[in-house]
């Protein structure tokens, strides 16, 4: 059972739908008694990082999914600013973030405009992995993901990068830390790329 | 490679799928549910689904409906059709649909685009500007599908939304819709080099060949209507797409 935290933040419809569509079992849910329960959490988020750290703070959940996942080893997947949480803070606002993975978000620098491209990156774009991972278990050939975003993590220590994608310039499209997992895509919205990669995540992820 | 979104631009009239030619003559195509499951069995990049009727019928968008639309698309959705308020936009995105497109609203009340900005984010906020070639020759926003001719600039107008909050705009020259005869690039030239955001071309494609001009002239991604629902010379109705490989040869840059 995945368990899709609600804290207010973003649409949880799509995510929902992809992992009804595989036959993974999965829920949402703001409850603490639910979340305390949960085997496997997927961490989603959209807008602003201070929105989504401010919105997770007033769900009261912080201190739960730090024992979760740090203390217990529950296995989490950050999409989106879900995954920017995973880091100790970003560029686009003040607050810290979750802090399990070492490094910073940080906005797409000059020479993205300079190649004439514009801000959000809003789009598909082929990756390149960078190790191992369960999520890409028998992945289909040429794998591409749906991508909406002006920031981009820089993770401190580059074993931590999964995959890599290219805007502009080469930039961390995935992360993952044993456990902790992150997607800057959509996999939700990525076709059978990003149906492969939820399903093991249901499955496979550890 | 820089991958360009290619976006099919499915139209919505009483329930049923149409194509239209100039925003008029509107020929039935098909179940808007199968052709997004078509679409979805394609891998396309995106997809639009537009409620002509919606406004004009003065009427709300169809959540049913969208729910079932969404259920089915696997790709980026966008859902436009008389949105005119913060809580029907709301809807929509608790839907399942990922970018709501406003028309005629962005027009006759700004401060909307702006309040969906802040709440739902700029990426799913889509301001779509319909223009036509006034008698004098002018480029113009119009609304209603086309029947309603305001005096709004398209440039002026797209820089206002831009400001107010859009995330994208959505380009639609009503002159060139359904006619095959490329898409409007001095349209397209003179409002990409004023806007920041992303801009959808729309309106005339006809061959790959167009969506890369688009391009050239500043576009950030293209949609087509007629191309992807009819096979030519004959118009027959068939849903197409064009393969990654085609996409990969002859559109993306390297």
């Amino acid at each position: 059972m995945v368990t899709i935290i609600d804290y207010g933040v973003g649409n949880l419809t799509s995510v929902l739908n992809m992992f009804k569509r595989i036959g993974a079992e999965a829920e949402v849910s703001s409850d603490k008694k639910t979340i305390e329960k949960a085997t496997k959490l997927l961490l989603p988020g959209v807008g602003a990082y201070d929105t989504c750290v401010a919105k997770l703070k007033q769900s009261g959940l912080m201190d739960l999914l730090q024992k979760k996942v740090i203390d217990e080893g529950t296995p989490v997947l950050g999409v989106c600013v879900g995954m920017q949480l995973l880091f100790q803070g970003s560029d686009e606002g003040s607050l810290q973030g979750l802090g399990w993975i070492e490094g910073r978000v940080v906005k797409f620098n000059d020479l993205v405009f300079e190649m004439g491209l514009k801000v959000p990156h809003m789009g598909w774009a082929d990756v390149l992995q960078k190790k191992n991972s369960q999520l890409m278990k028998e992945m289909y050939p040429d794998p591409r993901f749906y991508f909406v975003h002006s920031f981009h993590a820089q993770p401190a220590n580059s074993e931590d990068i999964l995959l890599e994608a290219d805007y502009g310039y080469t930039f961390m499209a995935a992360v993952q830390k044993n456990h902790i997992a992150g997607v800057q895509f959509h996999p939700e919205k990525s076709h059978k790329y990003g149906m492969k990669l939820l399903e093991n995540f249901a499955y496979h992820f550890k | 490679m820089k991958r360009i979104r290619v976006i099919p631009v499915l139209l919505i009239h009483d329930g049923g799928l149409v194509k239209s030619v100039q925003f008029k003559n509107y020929r039935y195509v098909g179940d808007p549910i199968n052709t997004v499951k078509i679409f979805n069995e394609k891998e396309v990049d995106e997809i639009i689904v537009l409620d002509i009727s919606a406004t004009a019928q003065n009427r709300n968008p169809n959540l049913s409906l969208i729910k079932e639309i969404a259920s089915e698309a696997f790709m980026p959705l966008a859902y436009g059709g008389g949105v005119k308020n913060l809580e029907e936009i709301k809807a929509l995105i608790s839907s399942g649909v990922e970018k709501v497109v406003i028309n005629a609203a962005a027009i006759e009340q700004p401060y909307l685009i702006r309040e969906a900005a802040e709440y739902v984010g700029s990426q799913s906020v889509v301001v779509s500007i319909d223009v036509k070639k006034n008698v004098l020759g002018k480029y113009r926003v119009v609304t209603h599908n086309s029947r309603k001719i305001s005096n709004l600039n398209p440039v002026l107008f797209a820089k206002k939304m831009e400001e107010y909050g859009a995330g994208e705009l959505f380009i639609n020259a009503v002159d060139k819709d359904g006619t095959y005869r490329g898409y409007d690039l001095t349209l397209i030239k003179s409002i990409t080099r004023e806007v920041t955001i992303p801009v959808i071309a729309c309106g005339g494609a006809s061959v790959l060949e167009d969506f890369k001009k688009a391009i050239d002239y500043g576009a950030s991604a293209v949609a087509a209507g007629s191309m992807f629902v009819f096979q030519r010379p004959h118009q027959a109705v068939l849903i197409s797409y064009f393969s990654q490989q085609e996409l990969k040869d002859k559109l993306y840059k390297l």
